[in-house]
């Protein structure tokens, strides 16, 4: 399913483009700004840039964060789908298939609402769970149960003749797995891999909806804090949109490469 | 595996009775009887869907039979509290389609099972590997990775990482189907050196001359049962069934 989605079926023209296009708006906010007095949109937007950059180091961690948990758990869901006990594939795909099944923002709505915001430990101490935790909780949930199945779909797809030949070299099914069955479903998972991330990534501003202080809640408050001009809709958010390309568009693009090799290879 | 201190080289290292196989409530083994003396060499023939691979998949215990008994060097392989893996070491195997770890160069491919399985010293490991390949004439290619290799070379290598086991007994899948004409040669040489050493080895082959130059035995199948054996001799001279007659005919 979610071999052949790429995040961008961009070309070299994209990057050109998305820097014409804020070149364009920023002449757009320096010709709206026909009052001297007050600081122009695109001085504004400098002004608050450092803000929204700040904001944007935690949509990074959380992306981090989250595929990194994602990844772990996933790969261990993964596993145990392909369990020859029941009592463990069955859980697995349950697990799997509601998370990858439900919308992304009633899975973070749901963590958002179900994690308390502190809990006490047994010896009595209190520990504060920040918001961007649990939003980041909520991004790896759905990531984590499509690695799953990309774990499972990637394991499927390796030749039985794999696991003969390991079988009657008399290895165990952990060896077989460990040694001959992994290692070669790697290199087909980086791509789809990869593409999580960055899909992963786009997805991290919705943490702003429920109040995180990440890029897009930033460029929010930032532009109400400037005064709240209709001319600062422009620059700010084509600001963030270029961030975001300017840190995804590489990422999509290896994938590519990736994605070639990998054919020319097979 | 658990020694069968009962058992002698005086009898037969493989001793298939009255195997019985479905798959759902297709019969594809019929009641087969094969023994085999430790260093003979057995060549199964027969025609395509016979039950061939079926069969000599039951010794290794990866294929589990329906009835009957598959005894090596006179312990049961389908006794439920067999460890398999201890059989396997005792027997290997080599398919058609070689199965060689692509992501693994072709000593490591060797190397692998001895060093995870067997936990044997690696230096150890290493010399014996490198003397299977030199054996199999691809000493040069160690480094190389399987797609490198062409069908016969990697099917030599395929020979190598079974033997790398030390196993008592070799079986060949039709191990030269799926080669090109010129390379086909060369793995029936490898075979050949290894059957002068005394290695016990059953074949189901294709390549009837071969067969007949190498075999101590020939079992003829057809539709799940030993319709004839004997001699190489016996078998492509004089058969006797009309089964053997009509394939004969046909592949020779
Ligand atoms: N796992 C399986 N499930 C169901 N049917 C099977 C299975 N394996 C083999 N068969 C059937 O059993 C019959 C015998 O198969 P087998 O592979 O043993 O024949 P063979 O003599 O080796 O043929 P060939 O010369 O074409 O390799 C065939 O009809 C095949 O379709
Ligand atoms: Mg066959």
């Amino acid at each position: 399913m979610t071999e052949g989605w790429t995040v961008s079926r961009l070309t070299w023209r994209a990057p050109v483009l998305a820097a014409c296009l804020c070149l364009a708006a920023s002449l757009a906010a320096v010709a709206q700004d026909e009052a001297a007095a007050r600081p122009s949109a695109l001085d504004s937007l400098v002004t608050w840039m450092p803000f929204i950059l700040k904001g944007f180091g935690l949509n990074l961690l959380m992306s981090v964060l989250a595929m990194a948990f994602a990844t772990v758990t996933g790969v261990i869901l993964g596993f145990m789908q392909i369990s020859p006990l029941a009592l463990i594939r069955v859980p697995a795909k349950l697990v799997t298939h509601l998370f990858r099944n439900s919308p992304w923002l009633v899975i973070l709505f749901a963590i958002m609402l179900l994690v308390p915001f502190q809990i006490t430990l047994p010896g009595g101490e209190r520990i504060l769970i920040p918001d961007w935790v649990k939003a980041t909780f909520g991004f790896a949930l759905p990531v984590m149960a499509n690695i799953s199945e990309i774990l499972r779909g990637a394991v499927m797809s390796i030749p039985t003749g794999q696991w003969e030949s390991a079988d009657s070299l008399a290895m165990t099914r952990g060896q077989t797995l460990r040694h001959i069955i992994l290692p070669q479903c790697i290199r087909r998972m980086m791509p789809p891999w990869m593409n999580w991330y960055a899909l992963l990534t786009l997805m991290t501003p919705m943490a702003a909806i429920l109040g995180v202080d990440e890029a897009l809640g930033n460029t929010q408050a930032a532009m109400e804090a400037a005064g709240s001009r209709p001319e600062f809709l422009i620059p700010f958010y084509l600001f963030l949109m270029t961030i975001f390309f300017v840190f995804i568009y590489p990422i999509s693009l290896y994938t590519r490469r990736l994605e070639k090799r990998f054919a020319a290879a097979s | 595996m658990p020694r069968n201190e009962n058992w002698t080289e005086a009898q037969p290292i493989v001793a298939l009775h009255d195997v019985h196989k479905s798959f759902g409530t297709f019969e594809v083994l019929k009641g087969i009887d094969i023994e085999v003396m430790k260093g003979e060499v057995v060549c199964i023939i027969g025609p395509s869907g016979s039950g061939k691979s079926t069969l000599i998949r039951t010794i290794n215990g990866l294929t589990p039979v329906s009835k009957g008994s598959v005894k090596v060097e006179g312990i049961e392989v389908h006794d439920a509290k067999l460890d398999k893996l201890a059989l396997r070491r005792k027997v290997g195997i080599v398919f058609q389609q070689y199965n060689l770890f692509p992501h693994r160069t072709v000593l490591e491919n060797v190397m692998m099972a001895p060093l995870l399985v067997l936990k044997e010293n690696r230096s150890e490991v290493e010399a014996r590997a490198r003397t299977l390949l030199e054996k199999v004439k691809l000493r040069d290619k160690e480094d190389a990775y399987p797609a490198e290799l062409s069908g016969g070379q990697q099917q030599r290598v395929a020979i190598a990482r079974s033997l790398c086991m030390r196993p008592d007994v070799m079986l060949f899948d039709e191990v030269t189907a799926a080669l090109d004409p010129e390379t086909v040669k060369e793995v029936l040489m490898t075979i050949k050196d290894l059957a002068t050493d005394g290695m016990t080895c059953m074949l189901v082959t294709h390549e009837m001359g071969f067969a007949r130059e190498i075999s101590d035995r020939v079992y003829f199948t057809d539709a799940g049962r030993i319709v004839e054996s004997g001699p190489p001799a016996q078998i492509f001279d004089a058969p006797q069934d009309p089964r053997t007659q009509e394939f004969l005919s046909k592949v020779l």
